[in-house]
């Protein structure tokens, strides 16, 4: 008698082939964790379908044996959305990377859902780009940024996945084939593309991904101020988005980031400075003048006594390496570190900050803070030595209390990570019975069997065809700390 | 039912059997009629949120758009969502009909200018995600589902918006051709060149029209100038730069409303077509919407579908009788996803059964 899980491993190899269908422990090994490393499961089997029809018939054949799945796409994801299920499927789209279509007068790309962020850039350029810039754009897939609504240095302006995506071609958990939206906006109906865009895999697999470019911005100006504190380039990026003007991008960088990246980058930034703010301007020349002149002018009202101008695309690249290199050159600072992904309403800066610094001194560990300053989006790295007992443990509940001072904030738990398998024991802190519960409604709508993804996003697994609770009191509200939302 | 909160709205939800019908300000009376029972949000008026540093703001939903804006220019911001001006148009009528104006060019639509949504639903749920910071990818997106559903999911009870600088300096650009065709051409390349414009709009009626390019800021004036500049480069004529623009714009929302309206989910390079159907059109000429004026005649609204097919086409003003056409056909699978999502935030079929998409 054959077992379930065999049986299912014969059918799924007979669909995509004997040499993408991998079983064994060292071909498994490669997809056992996503970027986040502290995760790792091996799963049952990992396919490398060929194209839709494949993707479907897996998922058919999942659905069949009742086994659930996983998608996976360059697995560079920080929350651990990809992490396998060690009784379950990965379905890696990898090989679905062909750029099907471009249409240069109505703005579209079309793709498969393995091709890189920086491909559709590269297709249509150099008069068309595609705005959501993950730092991982080099490696990340399309369909990884559809399923975590992946954001970048430049969404401040720009805006998100979501606002980029017009169709998607998908396979619901049942193996149906449905195509929500289309290269047209506004379709007649519920909007199930815009709940499909961070969804992370729960309700389905996009195969094939309409995508929204739109005309490169004709300036690009860019520019490094050095302040002695956060607080004071705080309050230049509260004076910079106040007057009126929107960047492309506000960055900031705090002391233990300076150092760690100026060591890995080489950029001759001056090592002890309180913090780094990178503001970049684009868009049309006559507006990018006047705006960027109006910024130098802030900067130096702010306090700031070095302020650098990138004089070229070369230092302009170098400028971002040296944002970039942040996290990896962490890891030459700190053996390791979790990253985490919290937003707070940009005018709590001040007071955030001082709380992550009296944190990190209660908990005698480094906080290193890296951030889209512009939409409050905080990037803090907490630094430990996981060789050293405990040390992972009170790295963690550090992170923890760093999430708490964003949510009293009026924040969020993560702005462009996700929630994953990380963050969703924060999401009861964040949202009320009712409000998963209706988010449960929208996932037993597109899988009711839970096939798709289980186990992540939820604080606590669930079935469909619970009864929908009744409203309860929301326990930020309880507490006095916000008002109901 | 005339609730006073967003509580009091889940628990008259709770208590009533339906059918309901949600109205904000009364204004979209679009979709087919339903005889259920007005449940209207004129009780849900407050501004709960201003944040002036943080360019956001929280609205319950019977808000007044009008009002809204008015406090946000106060302190120098809009909410960047101009659908046609009636004093009485409400940001939850404007959000579940998903209305939309010129300025949807730079800025989207609401559907991405709200960051948080709460709702009541037919068994007294009162549910929220989302949140009131600009960026957040915690728990999904139920702010998009509700965007568009026509009131048959759920009330809407409260929307936390991003807002943006508001600049007053604007200036406009227009080009006109007689020739549907160059007119088209001339929309593809002006959409696709780097001068950030907020608003690119096409107005044709009469065998002849033109395209108007916004531009707000310090340099609004120059910008517009080089826009007229390659209007005439691609053979537009009658071009100028009009700096008294309101004008211009409060005419293109107001085409988008009449005795009877077709909108057209289209392409940029659908305007020729659009045009060619005979009738008074504007449109997002940058995003490929459209909005065409008919004859009130079941046969002239067909006629038309059938020359943009497979456009998807909604009526949204008419007269009653014609209104059981509002929805072009919708794909059977799409349709059993959205049959399913209907059966679970309104199992009980409250929420004006029949009137959405496919009888839903």
């Amino acid at each position: 008698m054959v077992r379930p899980m065999e049986e299912l491993i014969g059918r799924l190899r007979a669909i995509v082939g004997d040499e993408w269908c991998f079983t064994q422990e060292h071909q498994l090994r490669t997809y056992e964790s996503d970027g986040l490393l502290q995760y790792a499961v091996r799963p049952g089997v990992a396919v490398l379908p060929a194209d839709t029809e494949q993707v479907q018939a897996c998922v058919k054949a999942c659905a069949e044996a009742g086994v659930a799945w996983v998608a996976r796409g360059s697995g560079s994801g920080l929350s651990g959305g990809a992490l396998p299920l060690a009784d379950g499927v990965l379905i890696v789209v990898s090989r679905m990377s062909r750029i099907l279509e471009i249409d240069r007068a109505n703005q579209r790309v079309c793709v498969e859902p393995g091709v890189t962020n920086i491909a559709v850039s590269s297709a249509v350029a150099p008069e068309l780009f595609y705005p959501p810039d993950p730092s991982s754009q080099i490696v990340c897939s399309i369909g990884g940024n559809v399923a975590e609504n992946s954001g970048g240095a430049h969404c401040f302006k720009y805006g998100f996945t979501t606002n980029y995506v017009c169709g998607l071609e998908v396979v619901l958990a049942d193996g149906e084939i449905v195509m929500l939206g289309g290269q047209e906006l506004d379709q007649p109906g519920y909007d199930l593309l815009g709940a499909f865009v961070g969804s992370e895999g729960t309700l389905g697999i996009a195969t094939k991904i309409w995508l929204r470019v739109v005309p490169s911005p004709e300036t690009v100006k860019t520019l490094v101020a050095f302040f002695d504190s956060t607080h004071a380039a705080g309050e230049a990026v509260s004076e910079i988005v106040q007057s009126g003007v929107v960047p492309g991008a506000i960055e900031m960088m705090d002391k233990v980031a300076i150092q760690a990246s100026e060591a890995m980058a080489n950029a001759g930034y001056p090592v002890g400075r309180g913090a780094a703010l990178l503001v970049e301007l684009d868009g049309a020349e006559r507006e990018c003048e006047a705006r960027f002149d109006q910024v130098l002018g802030i900067c130096e009202r702010c306090g700031s006594d070095d302020v650098r101008i990138a004089r070229d695309e070369t230092e302009r690249a170098l400028f971002w390496k040296t944002r970039k290199a942040a996290f990896p050159a962490m890891g030459r600072i700190s053996p390791n570190y979790f990253v985490q992904d919290g937003v707070i309403p940009r005018t709590r800066l001040p007071e955030v900050l001082d709380a992550i610094e009296g944190l990190a001194e209660e908990y005698g560990m480094v906080v290193a803070n890296v951030f889209h300053a512009g939409d409050g989006n905080l990037h803090p790295l907490v630094c430990f030595d996981g060789r050293v007992d405990g040390e992972a443990a009170r790295a963690e509940e550090l992170s923890g209390r760093i999430m708490d001072a964003c949510l009293q904030a009026g924040g969020s738990i993560t702005g462009e990570h996700g929630v994953g398998v990380d963050k969703k024991r924060y999401m009861a802190k964040m949202f009320a019975e009712a409000d998963l519960d209706a988010f449960q409604r929208l996932r037993c709508a597109f899988d009711p069997a839970g096939l798709a993804n289980p186990g992540k996003v939820m604080p606590t697994p669930r079935l469909c065809g619970e009864v929908p609770g009744i409203y309860r009191e929301h326990p930020l509200e309880a507490a006095g700390l916000a008002e109901r939302f | 039912m005339r609730p006073a909160t967003p509580e009091e709205a889940a628990a008259l939800l709770r208590e009533s059997e339906g059918p309901l019908r949600p109205r904000g300000g009364g204004t979209k009376p679009w979709g087919p009629a339903d005889d259920g029972a007005v449940i209207e949000t004129g009780g849900l008026g407050r501004i709960v949120e201003h944040n002036v540093g943080d360019f956001t703001a929280v609205l319950e939903a019977g808000v007044p758009l009008v009002e809204a804006q008015a406090a946000f220019a106060a302190a120098q911001q809009m909410l960047a969502f101009d659908p046609p001006a009636d004093p009485k148009a409400t940001i939850g009528g404007a959000m579940a009909t998903n209305d939309t104006g010129p300025l949807r060019h730079r800025y989207g639509g609401l559907r991405d200018l709200v960051v948080g949504t709460t709702v009541a639903l037919s068994d007294g749920t009162l549910a929220s995600s989302g949140g009131r910071v600009i960026k957040n990818v915690a728990g999904y997106d139920l702010g998009k589902l509700f965007c568009g559903s026509h009131g048959t999911l759920g009330l809407i009870t409260r929307v936390a918006v991003r807002l943006h600088p508001l600049v007053r300096e604007t200036a406009t650009a227009v080009g006109a051709a007689g020739d549907a065709g160059r007119l088209g051409e001339a929309a593809v390349a002006l959409a696709a060149r780097p001068l950030e414009a907020d608003c690119l709009d096409v107005a044709w009626t009469g065998g002849e029209g033109r395209l108007l390019m916004r531009f707000a800021g310090a340099a609004a004036g120059a910008q517009a100038a080089s826009a007229v500049a390659a209007m005439r480069e691609l053979g537009l004529e009658d071009t100028a730069v009009e700096e008294d623009d309101d004008a211009l714009w409060d005419a293109q929302r107001a085409a988008q409303r009449g005795d009877c309206v077709l909108k057209v989910a289209g392409r940029i390079t659908d305007l020729p077509a659009v045009c060619r159907t005979g009738a008074a059109v504007v449109g997002r000429a940058g995003l490929g919407l459209f909005w065409i004026q008919l004859e009130p005649e079941r046969e002239r609204i067909a006629e038309v579908r059938e020359a943009l097919h497979p456009r998807a086409c909604t009526l949204l003003d008419a007269p009653e009788s014609l209104r059981g056409d509002t929805w072009p056909a919708a794909d059977p699978g799409v349709l059993a996803v959205m049959e399913r999502l209907k059966q679970r935030f309104d199992p009980a079929r409250a929420f004006r059964p029949g009137a959405f998409v496919g009888g839903l």
